[in-house]
């Protein structure tokens, strides 16, 4: 029972296309940030296909620093979103149209 | 077996990452997004990356997930409103996503020979070799990641304090 690595790496974009497609449609600014994790995610998947071809660790050693900055991102992204929601009292990106707060 | 493990759980991924574009509450779309990592989780134990597979559930999953949880209850975030998004968006959008898709599924099918296949256990990656990388030869990386998760703390802080 095998599977070819390009299964993955299709898995990987169908799921990077999708992120992109939620990105553009979705009007809420946390469903958008879900969707950017999601992108990562997708990438994350590609990294550990490839180091698997090409039995490298270092591979897996980038995923694991995409981690650590996704997990930091999120973390500065939301308290973002909870200052905006504060001034704003709105999540919708179509009234969140100025830099300024 | 790992045929059936694979689809099974690619298949959940992009159903969970499906649900997470159609759902219009932000709830919904959180837990999708659970779903998806999870399964990515098991994936990554296909390929044979088991430290990665248990750092997916424990960040991504467990911490993530929950701190975007967090925040939608915290907002009381309720259903997105039906509004029309840009024009360009839907013009140029949505036809680049689909031409990124066709390039890269092109590519990839017509390298599979190159690419080659997994069996399952042909090659795990244990957490001393990966540790053995890690701390030795990317040391200077691990700790500008430490300083960077140290900013990233102190700016959450500043940025979600009430202002005096």
């Amino acid at each position: 029972m095998i599977v070819p690595i390009a299964w993955y790496l299709i898995l990987a974009a169908i799921l990077f296309c999708i992120g992109v497609a939620a990105f553009l449609i979705k009007r809420n600014v946390i469903s958008i940030f879900m969707s950017i994790e999601l992108m990562l995610n997708a990438v994350n998947l590609t990294f550990v296909a490839f180091a698997h071809m090409w039995h490298a660790v270092q591979g897996q050693i980038f995923v694991f620093f995409v981690m650590v900055v996704a997990a930091a991102e999120a973390a500065v992204g939301l308290a973002i979103i909870i200052a905006i929601f504060r001034t704003r009292e709105t999540l919708s990106v179509d009234q969140i149209n100025l830099m300024k707060l | 077996m790992y045929l059936v493990l694979f689809f099974l759980f690619a298949g959940l991924c992009v159903a969970g990452a499906l649900n997470l574009l159609l759902q219009r509450h932000p709830i919904h779309s959180a837990l999708s997004l659970l779903v998806v990592m999870s399964s990515l989780a098991v994936l990554y134990l296909l390929l044979g990356a088991e430290f990665l597979a248990a750092a997916q559930i424990i960040v991504y999953s467990g911490a993530i997930v929950v701190l975007f949880v967090f925040v939608i209850m915290l907002l009381n975030a309720g259903a997105e409103e039906r509004t029309h998004g840009s024009w360009t968006a839907y013009i140029a959008g949505f036809p680049g996503a689909a031409a990124i898709f066709c390039v890269l599924a092109f590519i990839f099918l017509s390298q599979r020979k190159l690419l080659g296949t997994a069996r399952l256990g042909d090659y795990i990656v244990t957490t001393r070799d990966l540790s053995q990388v890690l701390f030795r030869d990317l040391l200077l990386p691990f700790e500008v990641t430490s300083i960077l998760i140290l900013v990233a703390i102190l700016g959450a802080v500043v940025l979600a304090r009430k202002e005096q």
